[in-house]
């Protein structure tokens, strides 16, 4: 980390107190400083350094007692949003957007999935069509977390129905406030609603909130589910941190001896430890110029693992596993929020599907990174509307 | 400390790599690997004098002995190329297990003398350590050695020694009195018997010693040598694992080659998902396994870092080496199963690698030891 990083880094802390600062202004000065997306240009939040030194500012921060919670709180912004904006989005888009973002004043959420369309994306209906300076939206968006805190939504529609899928979209992002936008929750396995279905009824936006060209919307949402499976799979955490350390603790106050469940959990952490180890040398790899295939590994990896962690920990806890002390709520969590073991059971079983599902991973796996043959496709040359939907 | 020891490899070891794999591409292709497999010794000696003279033998050793002075994350480039081409031969016997256990326990006497003519190739050695199935713990020793004439007298029978029908010199782990000792003992003096084994690109032997007189002056360094041993054994098994992750690779990519080419149905099998998703499901195994391996032979000056690193690359790589070299053979059906097709060698190899030094749940004993768990 250079000088001058470690000069602002001592300004941010000396400057704003961690202790007595509300977190709002203590994020909004180290977005100020360039000290929040460190790869962004000056002026957005970055100072056009290399990516992996956040990782070293995150951890100088969280040492002098900061939050970097933000990141997780604002996740769909913060880890999603916020890579479209640089790749894809214009300077004054930029500049609306990210600060607040940052300081999670403005929540985001992501309005992809469709009932009619979740792993196969660019099959989605719900339509933009353009009135001069704006576009009329109408059409349902499904599984759109925290929608029902966010103020701004990334959505992908349809603006062109007689191109061949991939081709007739475009990404436009939508002030959740506007007339027309409906949230509902839809309550999940673990009894609250941290997601929501949203329709869409003649909802006006204008034309400067779209992001990229018209008919661009394939490759920017691409952008976001690249940077999805980085926020979700390839974190450099601390070595036995997270849940695999919420599986410790659980064993160690188990006072269990059992040689079985104790190599199983030696395999997890053994297994969490060597995704750990991948994330770090991808992101290495990255740095120098020659990124392999470790990184495509992450989310798949992480998924696997996280989902026979969270069942273990149940194992270990017996009949305890079997009592449910969060109760069913059937609440609208504001944020995402960690819980007891018994809710991270259910909550994990999503992580093989958010975000791509893990059938999907395997795919992009065998096919970008190895080269292996596609499948026959029904759908490839056909105009959108002539594709067999259910 | 654990999270800042680096990835990148550096120019030397970019250098050993390419070299390593023209030389074991051209001498050592798989034809030959398959001559030599089935011949009776298992390997060409004179293949060794040219590995020594490449400076393989004495890669690790220090120069003023004769060698190089590089570490292990040097000498792990050579394993992993080894790996790849299911290498025959006594190099982890010799050039990597007995090597390290000379220079970590050896007296600096018994350094001078052992260490040139293993460096030069002159000398092959092995350890001689275990007796029964599962001693990878050092715990069940029964060999003997007790004082007599100022030297040793070793009572006691040796079984899978690695190339130990090769090895001019073995390094026996005896007990004495309660404490245990490595004792450098000249092969003509035990009896040596190659034992039929299930890889036969790694050979082992049974050795026999009836009584065996070894001067003092080969007993090595200083009892109890456990501690050193242990410590020689979990580098040993990061040197293993990333042989392991060559081998795992090259099913990997044999595999792929043949999804790609293989037409059933009117396409290639590699577009069926269950192909394909098997095939991704090994790259994530190797490139996770790599990962370990890589971090455990860079942070060999680190004790306690060690200590976690090698049983988690050791039990990593194992799983993975298996279960891919497995998958291979399924990915290949009935051709994967027949003695022309390699893919039954490397899942020899695999399966017997994960037993050498400690099975991937003895391992993770380690692991948890060093954890606390
Ligand atoms: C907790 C949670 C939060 C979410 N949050 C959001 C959000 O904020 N915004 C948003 O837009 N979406 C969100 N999603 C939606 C998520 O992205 C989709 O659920 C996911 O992409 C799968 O789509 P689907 O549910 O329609 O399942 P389908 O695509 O119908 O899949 C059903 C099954 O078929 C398999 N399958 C489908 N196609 C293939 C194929 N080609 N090869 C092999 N198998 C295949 C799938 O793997 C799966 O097992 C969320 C989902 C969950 C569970």
């Amino acid at each position: 980390m250079s000088d001058h990083v470690e000069q602002l880094l001592d300004r941010l802390l000396e400057e704003h107190p961690p202790a007595t600062t509300p977190h709002e202004v203590f994020w909004g000065a180290q977005y100020d400083l360039g000290l929040a997306w460190v790869w962004h240009p000056d002026g957005f939040g970055g100072l056009g350094l290399p990516r992996r030194v956040q990782g070293l500012i995150d951890r100088r921060l969280l040492d002098g007692g900061a939050s970097v919670e933000n990141r997780h709180i604002n996740l769909l912004g913060i880890g999603m949003g916020a890579g479209v904006l640089a790749a894809h989005g214009s300077d004054a888009q930029r500049r609306r957007w990210l600060r607040p973002m940052f300081t999670t004043e403005e929540m985001w959420c992501q309005m992809f999935s469709e009932p009619g369309a979740g792993s196969d994306l660019a099959g989605l209906a719900t339509q933009a069509v353009r009135d001069g300076d704006e576009w009329v939206v109408n059409g349902q968006k499904v599984w759109t977390t925290l929608a029902h805190v966010a103020k701004w939504g990334m959505l992908v529609a349809r603006t062109d129905p007689d191109a061949v899928k991939h081709e007739g979209l475009t990404y436009f992002i939508v002030d959740m406030e506007s007339p027309g936008v409906d949230v509902r929750p839809l309550y999940q396995i673990t009894g609250e609603a941290e997601f929501n279905e949203v329709f869409f009824t003649d909802v006006r936006l204008p034309d400067s909130n779209r992001i990229d060209a018209v008919g661009a919307g394939w490759r920017v949402s691409l952008t976001t589910l690249m940077n999805e499976r980085v926020a979700i799979g390839g974190n450099a955490v601390p070595r036995g941190s997270g849940r695999i350390a919420q599986a410790i603790e659980v064993w160690g106050r188990s006072g269990l001896e059992d040689p079985v469940l104790r190599d199983e959990l030696l395999r997890l952490w053994a297994d969490v430890e060597a995704f750990r180890l991948t994330s770090i040398r991808a992101n290495e790899m990255t740095a120098a110029g020659t990124p392999g295939p470790e990184g495509s590994t992450g989310k798949w990896a992480w998924a696997t693992h996280n989902k026979a962690i969270a069942s273990f920990i149940l194992d270990v806890m017996g009949l305890e596993g079997t009592l449910y002390p969060d109760g069913y709520s059937m609440s609208r969590p504001p944020a995402f929020e960690g819980r007891s073991p018994q809710h991270g059971f259910l909550r994990t079983r999503a992580n093989s599907i958010e975000g791509g599902t893990s059938e999907i991973m395997l795919n992009i796996l065998g096919e970008r990174v190895l080269g292996l043959p596609g499948e026959p496709r029904v759908d490839k040359d056909l105009p959108w509307k002539e594709v067999p939907r259910g | 400390m654990a999270e800042t020891v680096g990835f990148t490899p550096t120019e030397e070891m970019t250098l050993i790599r390419s070299t390593a794999r023209q030389f074991l591409g051209d001498r050592l292709s798989i034809g030959v690997v398959r001559e030599q497999m089935m011949s009776g010794e298992g390997f060409d000696r004179s293949l060794w004098k040219e590995m020594a003279e490449l400076g393989w033998t004495g890669l690790m050793i220090p120069e003023e002995h004769g060698g190089a002075g590089y570490g292990l994350a040097e000498l792990s480039v050579i394993l992993d190329e080894m790996g790849r081409n299911l290498t025959p031969g006594p190099f982890l016997a010799s050039a990597v297990l007995a090597t390290m256990a000379v220079m970590e326990i050896g007296s600096d006497e018994q350094r001078a003398e052992l260490l040139p003519a293993l460096a030069s190739g002159d000398r092959l050695a092995s350890l001689a350590l275990y007796e029964g199935p599962r001693d990878w713990g050092l715990d069940g020793i029964a060999t003997t050695a007790r004082p007599s004439g100022g030297g040793w007298v070793i009572e006691g029978v040796k079984r899978h020694v690695l190339d130990g029908h090769m090895a001019d010199t073995l390094l026996v782990l005896a007990r004495v009195g309660d404490d245990l000792g490595l004792f450098a003992v000249d092969s003509d003096a035990v009896e040596v018997e190659q034992v039929p084994v299930l890889d036969l690109t790694r050979r082992q032997a049974t050795v026999r010693l009836n009584g065996v007189h070894v001067p003092a002056e080969r007993a090595l360094g200083e009892r109890p040598v456990g501690q050193g041993l242990r410590r020689v054994l979990a580098m040993g098994s990061a040197a293993l694992a990333v042989e392991q992750v060559g081998g795992a690779q090259r099913c990997l990519e044999l595999s792929i080659e043949y999804a790609k080419t293989r037409y059933q149905f009117g396409r290639p099998i590699g577009s069926f998902q269950a192909v394909k998703h098997r095939c991704a499901e090994m790259l994530v195994r190797v490139e996770q396994a790599r990962s370990t391996t890589q971090h455990a032979v860079r942070v060999t000056d680190d004790p306690e870092e060690l200590a976690i690193a090698s049983p988690l690359a050791a039990s990593v790589a194992s799983e993975a080496y298996v279960w891919v070299a497995g998958e291979t053979i399924q990915v290949h059906g009935g051709i994967g199963f027949t003695w022309e097709h390699d893919a039954h060698l490397y899942l020899k190899r695999a399966k017997t690698s994960s037993l050498l030094l400690g099975d991937p749940r003895f391992q993770r004993d380690l692991l948890g030891r060093a954890l606390g768990l």
